[in-house]
């Protein structure tokens, strides 16, 4: 649980592999970004449909688009969703997490009723809902599955803040008369965050998932953006004539969450090995 | 005693949760722009003719007004009509709900029997072979999309096998049970295969976690048979948490749902609801929102019910472990 398993010499072979594949996954799709091998949005008739090829590795789509090319442009997508979607549950879930457990009273219970309001509904279902009336696009869906996880957020910091405040050395900085800002920065913020950031590195595999899957029933980016999930329902229809439009985003989609995800173990027993031993309770 | 107040606590939780929901989509659905008027008579209507269907439908009234009209006529049974299909919503959603609950039961007793009896095998044989290629398959198959399952057994089992049927839904009594059955067994496949890893994986831990507990020591120190240990002492413990992940895990497969009843093209609650939102049938969109919410919001309260049931501890705190 503290700081100093930060600087220990071992560091998880998940999180070394996982890290690996995720280095290399960003950098492509950075790249990929402004430049790929062909344009991404060009049509090439003459060339619909085509098997994966030299030229074309990953094979062409319905009107001739390069797949290697739409999948690279548009990978930046799927991550920009994943970790936006994180930065954005915790900009707002933390501070209303530790709000919870400083504050008490009515504020509180406000919170925590808002939050438990939210996780009643499905994660799917919440973002369907808020993407359902407004026309669809990237800001959006980011929004959407960032508000799905806030709540989590919430009373993940809350119930950390509230065992913290039991500490002896909390307890020691009130007894020094010191105020609820100064506690929060230097007694309760620089050990909380580890077990929020395990949480993070879990939930962003979740909320990439979810970005896709919305993507996938066309609230997320429209066409011509060439994000795996879109591509993969743009794809349905040739499935059995070109299987390579739904394979390629598909099979690269796999890889980037399961790298996330093995960055994300590797994370949970750097920073937390208490949780990573089973039966150990 | 006890137990009837908790369960009135529970009980007024969920009415207080299925409350806030109903203002929760009513607010989001109301308050984002997004005219129903315009979606009924299309983006080439009149602004004259906007305007009198607003007035008819009651859409000049204040929120609060309209909200109200709204709750008391479910409350009464009236759940509005689908502008786009012109027919009553309680109608259309009544028979996709039971559609889509044949899916959700199916899995949900593959996910619970399958993960269950995986995560037993694996905690009794660790280190063997099946609890590593379990241990191994957990990052991958909690990492891929349902989606993306979906089009991979379509793609091997109708596509190239052409051993079933790619999509779509055939009533029981029309095509009879065989081909009623093959409509069915792909999207119910795709729909626990990730979450059996889930439920396998959690099992696994607590199992282990409680065949080294000191009840567990004794009774294998009083001579008790090894499978008599397993089933009635060690077990029915282990089961606890996996009970709170099975109620977590039910959320995950109603999402998981919309998404392969999209795929499969089956005619289900989650099919009914991606048709409201991209024909922007704002009335069915509400109510089937809200009965979903309903499903869930029961899952989770029987879930509670047994754990307390099953764990008498939690009932004097209230707290979840």
């Amino acid at each position: 649980m503290s700081v100093v398993g930060l600087r220990s010499p071992h560091t998880p072979s998940t999180l070394l592999l996982g890290g690996t594949f995720l280095a290399v996954i960003v950098v492509a799709c950075l790249v990929g970004i402004w430049f790929t091998p062909y344009d991404p949005t060009a049509f090439a008739v003459r060339l619909r449909l085509q098997p994966p090829t030299v030229l074309h590795p990953f094979g062409t789509d319905e009107f001739g688009r390069d797949v290697l090319s739409r999948v690279l442009a548009g990978g930046h997508l799927s991550l920009a969703t994943g970790f936006g979607a994180m930065a954005i549950s915790l900009l707002f879930g933390v501070p209303l997490g530790l709000i919870a457990a400083f504050h008490g009273g009515i504020l509180q219970e406000v919170i925590m009723r808002m939050v438990d309001l939210l996780i009643s509904l499905p994660p799917v279902l919440l973002g369907l809902l808020v993407l359902a009336v407004t026309p669809p696009g990237l800001a959006k869906t980011i929004a959407a599955v960032g508000l799905v996880y806030v709540p989590i957020m919430v009373r993940l910091t809350r119930a950390v803040a509230l065992s913290l405040l039991e500490e002896d050395f909390v307890q020691a900085a009130r007894a020094r008369g010191e105020g609820a800002l100064p506690i929060l920065w230097h007694e309760i913020l620089p050990n909380a965050w580890p077990p929020i950031i395990v949480e993070c590195g879990l939930r962003v595999t979740f909320a990439i998932l979810l970005g896709s899957a919305l993507s996938f029933l066309g609230l997320g980016p429209q066409p011509p953006a060439s994000e795996w999930g879109l591509m993969i329902a743009e794809g349905r229809e040739f499935l059995t004539q070109a299987p390579w439009i739904c394979l390629a985003p598909g099979l690269s989609l796999c890889v980037l969450l399961v790298s996330v995800n093995l960055v994300g173990e590797g994370l949970r027993e750097k920073l937390d090995p208490h949780l990573s031993g089973r039966g150990d309770a | 005693m006890q137990f009837a107040g908790f369960l009135l606590r529970r009980l007024a939780g969920l009415i207080g949760v299925l409350f806030g929901m109903s203002l929760l989509i009513f607010c989001i659905v109301h308050i984002l722009p997004g005219n129903v008027a315009y979606a009924i008579l299309g983006e080439f209507a009149t602004p004259a003719a906007v305007a009198q269907l607003e007035i008819k439908l009651g859409l000049h009234d204040p929120l609060p007004v309209q909200y109200w009209r709204w709750l008391s006529a479910m409350l009464h049974g009236d759940f509005g009509q689908s502008i786009v299909m012109q027919k009553p919503a309680a109608e259309l959603i009544g028979e996709a709900l039971g559609r889509s609950a044949l899916l959700a039961i199916f899995a949900f007793l593959l996910v619970t029997t399958g993960g269950i009896a995986l995560g037993l095998h694996a905690a009794t044989h660790r280190g063997r072979a099946l609890d590593k290629v379990l241990s191994l398959s957990q990052f991958v198959l909690l990492a891929i999309p349902e989606f993306f399952w979906a089009i991979l057994a379509v793609l091997i089992f109708a596509s190239w096998m052409k051993l079933l049927p790619a999509t779509g839904y055939t009533p029981l009594a029309e095509a009879g049970i065989a081909r009623w059955a093959a409509h069915l067994i792909l999207p119910v496949l795709v729909l626990a295969f990730g979450l059996v890893a889930h439920v396998s994986r959690l099992t696994r831990s607590s199992m282990i976690e409680v065949l080294e507990s000191r009840y567990v020591l004794a009774a294998r120190a009083r001579g008790m048979a090894e499978h008599r240990v397993l089933w009635r002492h060690a077990l029915p413990n282990a089961l606890l948490p996996t009970i709170t992940v099975l109620a977590i895990d039910a959320g995950i497969l109603i999402g998981g749902i919309v998404v392969v009843e999209t795929v499969f093209a089956y005619p289900g609650l989650g099919r009914l609801l991606v048709f409201s939102i991209e024909r922007h049938d704002l009335p069915l969109l509400q109510v089937g929102m809200m009965v979903v919410t309903a499903v869930y919001a029961v899952a989770n309260f029987i879930a509670e019910l047994l754990y307390a049931a099953l764990n008498p501890r939690i009932r004097v705190t209230g707290a979840t472990a």
